[in-house]
């Protein structure tokens, strides 16, 4: 087992409580020296079902984690694991369960507090788009820039440039600083120095969150590639569908532990079913930091019940209703919000959109909107699904103007009654759907010899 | 984090990366800097790129400043004042000290807030952190060059010969970017942690312009005492430079040997302290 390509051995990684707070100045030291004792004596928030807006990064906004009671925080804790070269491994958890905290150990950003990790190769992280971009310089000066920063010689750099600039699809622009591209311009030209680093080892977290589907689907397909080329991947990623496509193998990381390891269909599941990740509302109150742009944001998102409150675990038989609230700032057509369902095992089971209510496709005229579409019960199998919500101009040009992946997931599950798709029936029930179709069977009565 | 450590059992002919906590003494990590030196050439060349991109005049910005500090140091301590210059015509004496001066005092300011503007980067990616602060003076070498080319006019319009203590003169130039690398390795890492660096350091900077000998000749200062005022690092510098390029006065001996254990000094401790707060830079700043 010494044909390792990272080796991690008892990481732990602490942090003060309060996260990745700052010392502005000397005077805050002194005030915070002072105030130190009481820090404790406060109490701590305790979080559970996530039901507010995505989380920030303060980690006193997440879970509670395990502390020493110095108000300290381990953000890992006692993390061992090994990934042999060529694998492709996910990391998965919730928001503050330390995936990317572990991503910037083993990035070397950060100083571990104990415990140790190996790494063999060279090691590309890519844990932002864009990063090492200056605004002011071209497109040709940042393709050097950022692909130095990633870690690129510049004879490679040099030797890949053409087909850096024929990824980004930005040929036309590649001598205007990037500050006049669009910001779909930019992803895509990060993103391209990005899919072209060749290290041994990448580390990837979260980065498949942007863009537009179209690249996005470019971009994990190139990075399918790398993987096939034998390169170590380790990513994170709350995106199932990717997760499960891109790796065989998953690490679900909670409180800083380790708390499952192995095959990701199993991993994926068992996390699914501890019901973290689970949204099923969720509404943006402040319209500055609501996704979206300055045409259309998104207020709220929910999976409802027939009675209108939201839910999260549904009987096969329910209707199950997606509610999408958005406001429009200006008058638009052929807009509709759209939304897919994936199953856990990242398949699109199926798209929906508002077109065809009323005059709402000649013209969105602006104020706010709230659209609701109908799943009718017995049609889905059971199993936990996930939403993407999007809202896009839908005619082309085709312009997106809200993308959120993995905005709302709900569980079904089949109560085994006589009036449900699968009944009574006790034996496996495969399908990735379980609609309860119409039988007619016709039965006529005669002499049956037994053989 | 050892790149290549012996301990490691290799079977792979690729490099291994031990990561652990920081313990004891770090070291000083110059082979990986090495290895490092084309993100060092970006880092430069971005700057330098940057400063000038949205100016309308610019690279001649790096010779305004310090000619326009000539004419008004010239008016003021030249004619006015009547400082001596030791028998050099006062604005070349002056512009060949503002010189050194200019190129460690933006040295030090752009080294000293390096870390602060490009914390992103910090945050993002790995490399080691000493880039930053040794590109920002690198960019500041590139400004003196243009401001040098006045400096080899003022001397031809005066009629001021060099001697043949200018082959000393790359000696000095590197003595002033190591002195402002010294404490731009101390003040960067303060200012990671301790903003208020970024506020004092102009002030700082100002201070320290007039503790020397730029606008007047360290010949004002006793003999005696002259070796003591080595221990502004920036002394030794300005009057070597001075002396290298124009003549003038007798080699500075004493003070410039004081000069030079001080720079040694800093430099080393500033390296170390950088490196061994380059572990929490990512978690403070």
């Amino acid at each position: 087992m010494n044909n390792f390509a990272i080796k991690v051995e008892h990481l732990g990684k602490r942090y003060r409580v309060g996260g990745q707070e700052r010392y502005k100045s000397l005077r805050d030291v002194l005030t915070n020296r002072v105030k130190a004792p009481f820090r404790s004596l406060r109490p701590s928030r305790k979080n559970g079902n996530g039901s507010s807006a995505a989380a920030g990064t303060d980690f006193q906004d997440q879970y509670p984690r395990r502390r020493n009671g110095n108000g300290f925080v381990w953000a890992l804790d006692d993390v061992s694991f090994q990934i042999e070269p060529g694998e492709v491994v996910g990391i998965i958890g919730r928001n503050g369960a330390g995936k990317s905290t572990l991503l910037r150990v083993l990035a070397r950003i950060t100083r571990p507090t104990r415990g140790k990790a190996q790494i063999r190769g060279r090691v590309g992280a890519l844990l932002e788009v864009g990063t090492g971009f200056h605004p002011e310089l071209t497109g040709r000066d940042n393709i050097y820039l950022s692909g130095a920063v990633l870690g690129m010689r510049s004879t490679e750099i040099k030797s890949k440039f053409d087909e850096i600039v024929a990824f980004a699809e930005i040929e036309r622009f590649i001598d205007t600083p990037v500050k006049r591209y669009s910001s779909g311009m930019q992803v895509r030209l990060a993103f391209a120095v990005a899919a072209h680093l060749e290290p041994e080892i990448l580390l990837i977290d979260e980065v498949l969150a942007v863009g537009d589907a179209e690249f996005q689907k470019k971009c994990l397909g190139k990075i399918g590639d790398v993987a096939k080329q034998g390169r170590t991947i380790l990513f994170v990623s709350h995106h199932m569908p990717s997760v499960v496509r891109l790796s065989p193998r998953t690490l679900l990381l909670d409180r800083g532990r380790i708390t499952d390891s192995g095959k990701t269909a199993e991993v994926v599941g068992t996390y699914l079913n501890s019901g973290f990740g689970l949204q099923a509302e969720q509404c943006w109150p402040d319209p500055s930091s609501a996704p979206g742009n300055d045409l259309v944001r998104l207020n709220v998102v929910r999976v409802q019940n027939t009675s209108g409150e939201s839910q999260q675990f549904f009987d096969s038989r329910e209707s199950i209703g997606i509610e999408i609230g958005y406001t429009v700032m200006h008058p638009v057509t052929k807009l509709a919000a759209e939304f897919v369902v994936y199953d856990s095992q990242g398949v699109l089971l199926f798209t929906s959109a508002n077109q065809y209510d009323d005059g709402l496709l000649e013209l969105h005229r602006p104020g706010e909107y709230l659209s609701t579409c109908w799943i009718p019960g017995n049609l889905m199998t059971e199993g936990t699904f996930f939403v993407r919500v999007s809202v896009v101009e839908i005619q082309m040009p085709v312009k997106v103007h809200v993308f959120e992946e993995n905005v709302l997931a709900f569980q079904i599950s089949d109560p085994m009654q006589k009036d449900s798709a699968r009944g009574r029936i006790a034996h496996d029930y495969p399908g990735l759907i379980r609609p309860r179709l119409e039988w007619k069977t016709r039965f006529s009565e005669r002499e049956v010899f037994s053989i | 984090m050892k790149p290549g450590s012996d301990e490691l059992e290799s079977s792979l002919p690729l490099p291994t990366f031990l990561i652990d906590p920081p313990s004891g003494w770090p070291t000083l990590g110059l082979k990986e800097l090495w290895e490092y030196r084309e993100l060092l050439y970006f880092f430069t060349w971005r700057d330098i790129k940057v400063r000038y991109k949205q100016t309308a005049l610019g690279a001649a910005w790096a010779i305004i400043q310090p000619f326009f500090m000539m004419l008004v140091f010239s008016l003021f301590f030249g004619r006015l004042a009547h400082v001596s210059s030791d028998g050099i015509p006062y604005p070349v004496f002056v512009y060949a000290g503002l010189l050194p001066w200019q190129l460690f005092s933006q040295s030090l300011v752009e080294s000293s807030n390096s870390l602060v503007t490009n914390e992103r980067l910090i945050n993002k990616v790995y490399f080691p952190r000493v880039c930053l602060p040794i590109s920002a003076v690198i960019a500041a070498l590139v400004d003196f060059t243009i401001a040098f080319t006045i400096l080899i006019l003022m001397m031809a319009f005066y009629g001021v010969r060099p001697t043949a203590a200018i082959v000393a003169l790359p000696a000095f130039i590197l003595l002033a970017a190591c002195t402002a690398l010294a404490v731009g390795l101390w003040l960067s890492a303060f200012n990671a942690r301790y903003r208020d660096v970024r506020y004092t350091i102009n002030f700082f900077v100002q201070f320290w312009l007039f503790a020397t000998p730029v606008a007047y000749s360290s010949s004002l200062v006793p003999l005696r005492w002259r070796a003591l005022y080595g221990l502004n690092p920036m002394a030794g510098v300005v009057e070597g430079f001075r002396w290298s390029l124009l003549g003038g006065s007798e080699a500075p001996g004493p003070m410039l040997a004081v000069s030079v254990s001080m720079v040694v000094l800093l430099f080393i401790g500033g390296l170390y302290y950088f490196r061994r707060m380059e572990a929490e830079f990512a978690d403070v700043i």
